[in-house]
């Protein structure tokens, strides 16, 4: 009895071990991860940031592609993350649309008058529910989205110059949007 | 030239790993004298080649020698020379590579400060930790070399050390760090080798335990200095996040602090000898996979590293061997451990039990909160979820209250067993103290009374007020010389009472306003007058910078605050540079936001009553920590054993 009983920690780790590793293999970044990749978008209605007496829903993402960027205050990567949507903003014509995850608005706010903003508009998703419809773990992720609404990318993590040139652009390309790669190749 | 001999020295160094690994366990198994007496001059060559390595990368840096991927990566021929020296740890390639030399600073220092141990003991502890050092440097020449070139598309000019990193915190905090995390691989090594022995009597506690509290005190100064950082770079005021990064070095250090404590009674009682194994097992398994989750992208969506799967699956490797050997090992040999002790429930063995599972529970709750999203993940095949601070607030914070009540008895405590009467009239004045304080000092501060207030207050006085009267009591009764392992547990709890404190007033109290600024507007925060002066412009090494000048008034005197807003030139990247007037009663903090035309600016004002105390207390039980292990008995301790050698031989 007593010897099965130091067996334990290991069976805990071991478990521990397996976890991480099938989370590993799910979180691959080679892999394409979000099993709504290449589904439309999910139907939402969410109050926008900027006046939360206003709801949308899905019809305001259609019509030219767009990059729809989950954010955050309490998450520094955003911060990190925040200049690359800045310079995607003065530099091209992507529509850029904000998704405030789990976030309180006074501070979101105060985020987009520090840092300035580079969403055409941000989404309020006070508790996640939007979130969870989207699969999103953490901050920041990002979803590139079609005219049709049809989400072609998605990326866990921030956006920076490297996924900007390797990923994003490659996928804008065969999307034809308006300047992208005239100024940015 | 230069950097690939830095290459050459780390492949070096991994040789001589091998062989440190290899006669290290070699000699300790079979006691033969040639293996044993090698070991420690490997130990000496695996550092010097490490060291050279490390030189060679700063070389590189303050060189500016951007043909270096790394260097590219994060320096500029604009950043100042002081940075240059600590961005060699500014990412993860560096950062690694300081680890390792960290690692096999540790060693040799045991290997200097060991000679005393037992022949095979000391070489068996050397062993272990040569393949750890193993295994770190073949992580870091497989997937992580810090000298890879790029040639022949060498850049004019570097990308620039992040902004955030540029700053005194940065120079200082990982390097204490690292020094707590690699520190308990010394423990760990010791334990490891009092499994192989098979000698599991209380001797390897005794040895390892001056290690601990030391990488211990490194710990915690290291996650004090990265609060202390977060909270005046990051520009919000924030001192704690609860991410995946932070909590990676948090578990660790809730391990590590129930480790100091078992440890102790395993040396003085000689009880808890399994458990003591095991902690010492878990606090540096958790180290491994605090490296895990920071540096293989897991968990990518907060953490600063660049993502690589093969860096993860080594990791992840590594972990299974190292710890699942470990915890292998301790599950076929500890079970010959017998205890023969006895004590009661009103007892120092108790208490620090009691200690322990109160600990153990928190991290437990840290690393479920941690790993919950990936394991949910795995269950359900790809749904997911996010924990954030509402949950490790909810389960924390109760512990922490419990842990408080609890500490504040343990002056009054005896090994085996207690009066609980004598412990109360020690200690009745103190908590009616105690009790009358947490309400008046509020009450005639503020003229409020919140429940939360009161009972942090309390909870604080008691502790400090316990430990104060049994040093005074002490001194009363003519011991004139108070051990200074002593004084440093009384320092280390009062300062867990002050970080209690400063947590406790800082997110009852703090006020904070943002509005918009122009010359010559005030506003009016709390007890505090702001007038917004104006901004200027002005040229720092590496960036421009809008200076905002602010004239505050409190009470009857006037300080001017000066927050910057910083353009660095190199990689573009705006920062906000937060003006703090700090003190010990309150912490005044103006940020400066986006310009708003016409003069005007967006202006955050904050108020922070005691948030100081906050890293006073970790500073206060770092110090508590180094302090333990100066006392005379360890010095004692070396005489004797140097005696005894010299009788054997």
């Amino acid at each position: 009895m007593k010897r099965a009983r130091l067996y334990l920690p290991l069976g805990i780790f071991l478990t521990i071990i397996a976890f991480g590793y099938a989370g590993f293999e799910l979180n691959d970044p080679h892999q394409l991860p979000s099993a709504l990749l290449g589904k439309p978008f999910p139907e939402f209605s969410a109050p926008l940031l900027a006046e939360p007496a206003r709801v949308v829903d899905r019809q305001v993402l259609l019509g030219t592609p767009v990059l729809v960027n989950v954010w955050a205050t309490w998450c520094p990567t955003c911060k990190a993350e925040h200049e690359e949507l800045m310079r995607i903003r003065r530099q091209t014509d992507l529509r850029i649309v904000g998704i405030n995850y789990k976030d309180q608005r006074a501070k979101a706010l105060r985020w987009l008058a520090d840092y300035g903003n580079p969403y055409d508009f941000v989404l309020q998703d006070l508790d996640g529910g939007l979130g969870v419809e989207l699969g999103v773990y953490g901050a920041p992720e990002s979803f590139l989205l079609d005219a049709q609404g049809r989400i072609v990318y998605k990326r866990v993590g921030d956006i920076n110059p490297r996924i900007w040139r390797d990923e994003l652009l490659p996928h804008l390309e065969t999307l034809e949007v308006g300047s992208v790669s005239a100024d940015l190749r | 030239m230069i950097v690939e001999l830095g290459h050459l020295a780390l492949v070096i160094a991994l040789g001589f790993s091998v062989l440190l690994t290899l006669s290290g366990l070699a000699g300790g198994a079979t006691g033969h004298q040639r293996f044993m007496a090698a070991t420690p001059s490997f130990v000496a060559a695996q550092f010097v080649f490490i060291a050279l390595a490390y030189a060679t990368l700063t070389y590189a840096f303050v060189n500016d020698d951007f043909s270096v991927a790394y260097v590219a990566a994060n320096s500029n021929s604009l950043l100042p020379w002081y940075y240059k020296f600590s961005a060699v740890w500014g990412a993860h390639e560096g950062s690694f590579l300081l680890w390792t030399l960290i690692m096999s600073s540790w060693t040799l220092a045991v290997a200097v400060k060991g000679r005393d141990l037992p022949d095979t003991f000391l070489a068996r502890v050397l062993g272990v930790m040569g393949l750890l050092s193993f295994g770190f440097l073949s992580f870091m020449l497989w997937t992580s070399n810090p000298f890879d070139r790029l040639i022949p598309m060498t850049p004019a000019e570097g990308a620039d050390l992040n902004p955030l990193l540029q700053d005194f915190g940065l120079v200082v905090h990982p390097p204490m760090l690292y020094t707590g995390y690699v520190g308990f691989s010394v423990a760990f090594s010791f334990a490891i080798a009092a499994l192989l022995s098979g000698r599991l009597d209380t001797a390897w506690a005794r040895w390892s335990r001056p290690w601990t509290n030391i990488a211990w005190a490194f710990l915690t100064l290291g996650i004090t200095l990265g609060s202390w950082w977060a909270y005046y770079e990051l520009g919000w005021g924030g001192w704690w996040f609860w991410d995946p990064v932070e909590n990676a070095s948090f578990m660790p250090w809730l391990a590590g602090t129930a480790l100091l404590h078992s440890l102790a009674v395993t040396e003085k009682r000689g009880a808890f000898k399994s458990w003591t194994l095991l902690l010492a097992i878990t606090t540096f398994s958790l180290s491994l996979l605090g490296a895990f989750i920071v540096r293989s992208g897991v968990l990518t969506s907060v953490h600063a590293f660049a993502v690589d799967p093969t860096r993860g699956i080594f990791i992840l490797v590594f972990l299974f061997i190292v710890v699942g050997g470990s915890l292998l090992l301790y599950a076929a040999r500890a079970s010959v451990i017998r205890s023969s002790i006895s004590y009661q429930f009103f007892s120092r063995e108790a208490f620090l039990l009691l200690n322990n599972i109160l600990l153990i529970i928190a991290m437990a709750l840290v690393l479920l909160g941690t790993l919950y999203p990936l394991a949910y993940e795995a269950v359900t095949g790809g749904d997911k979820i996010s924990v954030g601070p509402p949950y490790f607030n909810a389960g924390f914070v109760p512990l922490m209250l419990v842990v408080a009540a609890a500490l504040g008895i343990v002056p009054a405590l005896n090994w085996k067993r207690t009066s609980a009467a004598r412990a109360y009239r020690q200690l009745r004045w103190v908590l009616a103290a105690s009790v009358v304080l947490g309400v008046a000092v509020p009450l005639l501060a503020s003229g409020v009374v919140r429940w939360q207030i009161a009972l942090t207050l309390l909870l604080a006085f008691w502790i400090v007020g316990s430990h104060l009267l049994d040093l005074s009591g002490r001194l009363r009764k003519g011991v004139t010389r108070i051990p200074l392992a002593y004084l440093g547990m009384s320092l280390a709890h009062m300062g867990f009472a002050a970080a209690l404190l400063g947590i406790a007033l800082t997110s009852q109290l703090s006020v904070e306003k943002d509005l918009r600024m122009g010359p010559g507007d005030t506003f009016v925060l709390g007890e505090m007058e702001f007038e917004f002066i104006g901004t200027t412009q002005i040229q720092g090494p590496n960036y421009t910078a809008q200076r905002g000048t602010f004239s505050v008034r409190d009470g009857t005197t006037r300080f001017a605050m000066q927050p910057e807003k910083r353009s660095y030139l190199a990689s573009s990247n705006v920062m906000t540079e937060a003006a703090i007037d700090a003190g010990l009663l309150r912490d005044v903090y103006i940020s400066l936001g986006e310009s708003l035309g016409g003069g005007d600016w967006a202006v955050r004002l904050q108020i922070k009553p005691f948030v100081r105390w906050i890293w006073l207390g970790g500073l206060m039980m770092a110090l508590g920590g180094g302090l333990a292990i100066a006392d005379a008995r360890y010095r004692r301790l070396r005489k004797r054993m140097i005696a005894q050698n010299l009788a054997a031989a």
